[in-house]
């Protein structure tokens, strides 16, 4: 929507709140970075130059053999054996900045595991020998998109069911709003744990599960806002005009109640990243192996002498949510309608 | 507009007419909870009249009375409870499909505030153009064509199209209404107290505005106000409303002149005058509109009726031609057309 001079204003609202604007940039930097996770943080180098040919493994399997190894799988380029033959004879290899993936095991610790921060792992690793860094990007980077999906199909949901009781009204609201008091009345973590333990846990899985509860608060708000709006004149107006409901409903009430949606979106991403770390922390999250700030901290807590476990993760997850509410509070402030 | 008001035929010659309406009712229902019955809001009681092209008729009547009800009967943004209502000859009630959308695109509303009638994220362009997409196949093209013309028609300028309401003043605001409801190239065009809610000197340039466009393109209007001086300026035929029914449906000279029903007399005595030296007998009601959930028997007004008699509290008079007009009084009653003639 350019030209709106409306949008403009807000926009300059919200740019006048340094806090929230500085959150947004830093936000979108960190989630820009995260992204290409791959590159900074992976088990695999990003060029080899090998005999004379360049390789690289970031984009395409080579099997061993390539190297002068002896099985047809994909390289292991931390295998010591591998890692000779790569540095030696004039042959260089290109590791990203931080040489593991979320999954790779470090073997050649000098003490037990969970390690502490080194010059090899900058974070330490945690209790099955992974690099505690390459963890918190992936993980960070797994609890933001997970955080927009969950907001976003919540969202849609929520939008879906205030504007049809709201639009309609009467008995119809009536029905849903009994319906929407039973179905918030259903205890969710139970049911979590119930379908955690019958079906095979996977992110998909804790998306539609979450979901299934995560638009009800929103719908109340977009109720109302339809309530509001469906006596409105151009309301009025667009009916005799032979205006489709569903188009009335797009065209008209939709713009002129997305003021609740809009502001509540990095609240509620915030609540959505805070609900899967919850549920990873109780084990009842991402499938095991996943990189997950919730598992991080449960390690944490299982391993309290090794600090930089919970102490990063705590660093990341509320930095993390501290940016969003901050994002959040400008956004309120700039849709303020007293302004 | 004043010219054409010698050519207002009588009652007789009415086949001609663009809009029927026989016996409309609407009943809203009010819940009392759920124990209790649902109360029933009788917001029109039986409403007859016919529109001629070209003509206007104002509908008059204290807040309350049903104008608006009537309104959105017509404009079909709600159906009546009971009762036709024939546009163009064609029953709205058992028309279907495109006949329906026809029906709907040849009445279209103006509503009196110009800051609720226009959706606020909608540019000036895309709300006029919302009617073609929505009722014809024109292109893109031709649609930005038809919304430019029509903007300039209404006396705005065609880079208005562009902006969006809230850049526009009260005035400005009412004339893009007026264009949104002439995109369709309607027959009909309902006035919700169009000018009630601007300022004097706007309400007369669109007032004018309105008269020139009747002129140009025919059309009937029905012309809600409660401003007696407007509707004295406007209309060819009144109707006066009271409880969601008519009292009293005449041409404007002759309601102007010779009020029958009592109720009327007691309207126009109410219309404030710009001398400070006029004196004039003020007829003065009691007591306040009934409750449209428990109308008075007999007669609806009888309550504050200055001239009640008997037979007002028992029965309900009908709306009985006169010769000059139409009244719905007991009054009147030894009037009706046969012996008048």
């Amino acid at each position: 929507m350019k030209n709106n001079s409306l949008n403009k204003r807000r926009w300059r609202t919200f740019r006048k709140n340094k806090r929230g604007h500085y959150s947004l940039i830093l936000f979108t930097l960190l989630f820009g970075v995260s992204l290409f996770a791959e590159v900074l943080s992976n088990d695999k180098p990003y060029l080899i130059q090998y005999q004379g040919s360049y390789y690289y493994p970031l984009f395409k399997a080579y099997p061993e053999t390539v190297f002068g190894g002896d099985f047809a799988t994909e390289t292991d380029y931390r295998d010591p054996y591998i890692l000779d033959i790569l540095t030696g004879n004039g042959n260089k290899v290109y590791f990203p900045l931080n040489p593991y993936g979320y999954n790779s095991i470090n073997f050649d610790l000098n003490q037990p595991v969970p390690s502490s921060p080194s010059r090899e792992n900058y974070l330490g690793t945690d209790d099955r020998g992974r690099d505690v860094l390459a963890r918190l990007i992936y993980g960070f980077r797994l609890s933001v998109l997970f955080g927009f999906a969950l907001t976003l199909v919540g969202t849609i949901l929520g939008i879906l069911a205030g504007s049809i009781q709201g639009y309609f009204g009467g008995r119809t609201d009536l029905m849903f709003q009994r319906f929407i008091e039973i179905w918030g009345a259903m205890p969710e973590l139970y049911l979590l744990i119930i379908f955690a333990s019958i079906f095979k846990p996977s992110v998909l899985l804790l998306l539609i599960l979450l979901s299934m509860f995560g638009w009800m608060g929103l719908s109340d708000y977009v109720r109302a806002e339809f309530l509001k709006g469906r006596n409105m004149e151009y309301v009025l107006a667009a009916k005799a005009l032979g205006v489709g409901n569903l188009t009335i409903m797009y065209r008209h009430l939709l713009p002129n109640g997305m003021t609740p949606v809009i502001t509540f979106l990095p609240f509620r991403m915030s609540g959505s990243i805070l609900a899967l770390t919850s549920l990873d922390f109780l084990g009842l999250g991402v499938p095991p192996s996943t990189p997950s700030l919730g598992e991080l901290l449960a390690q944490g807590k299982a391993n309290i002498d090794a600090w930089w476990l919970s102490l990063s993760t705590f660093v990341v997850l509320v930095g993390t949510l501290i940016l969003l509410i901050f994002i959040g509070e400008a956004l309120r402030e700039a849709f303020d309608p007293r302004r | 507009m004043d010219s054409n008001t010698s050519n207002i035929s009588n009652s007789e010659t009415r086949e001609n007419t663009v809009l029927e309406a026989v016996e409309l009712t609407r009943h809203y229902s009010v819940p009392q909870g759920i124990l209790r019955k649902a109360l029933t809001l009788k917001a029109l009681r039986g409403v007859s009249f016919s529109l001629r092209p070209a003509t206007t008729l104002a509908l008059v009547g204290e807040s309350g009375c049903g104008k608006s009800t009537l309104a959105r009967l017509i404009t079909l943004i709600e159906q009546p409870t009971s009762g036709e209502l024939r546009i163009d000859g064609i029953n709205t009630a058992t028309a279907r499909g495109a006949e329906l959308k026809q029906c709907r695109s040849k009445v279209q509303i103006i509503f009196q505030d110009p800051y609720g009638s226009l959706n606020p994220r909608q540019k000036v362009g895309r709300a006029l153009e919302e009617p073609l997409l929505v009722n014809t196949r024109q292109k893109k093209k031709e649609r930005q064509q038809a919304a430019r013309k029509m903007l300039a028609l209404v006396g705005l300028q065609p880079e208005h199209y562009d902006r969006y309401p809230h850049m526009f003043s009260g005035g400005q605001r009412q004339r893009i209404a007026v264009a949104r409801a002439l995109m369709l190239q309607p027959e009909i065009l309902v006035l919700d107290e169009p000018v009630s809610a601007l300022d004097v000197s706007i309400q007369a340039q669109i007032l004018n505005l309105l008269a020139d466009i009747q002129q140009e393109y025919k059309l009937a209007y029905i012309f809600i106000s409660h401003d007696l001086s407007v509707v004295q300026h406007i209309a060819d035929e009144v109707m006066v409303m009271y409880l969601g029914s008519p009292v009293e449906i005449a041409e404007r000279a002759t309601l102007f002149s010779d009020p029958r029903h009592p109720y009327t007399r007691a309207l126009l005595s109410a219309t404030p005058v710009a001398d400070p030296f006029h004196k004039k007998e003020r007829i003065m009601l009691k007591g306040e509109l009934p409750s449209p959930i428990a109308p008075p028997a007999g007669c609806a007004f009888h309550p504050r009726c200055p001239e009640v008699m008997d037979i007002c509290r028992t029965d309900a008079p009908a709306l009985r031609d006169i010769g000059s007009c139409r009244v719905a009084c007991h009054l009147t009653a030894d009037l009706s057309a046969d012996d008048a003639d």
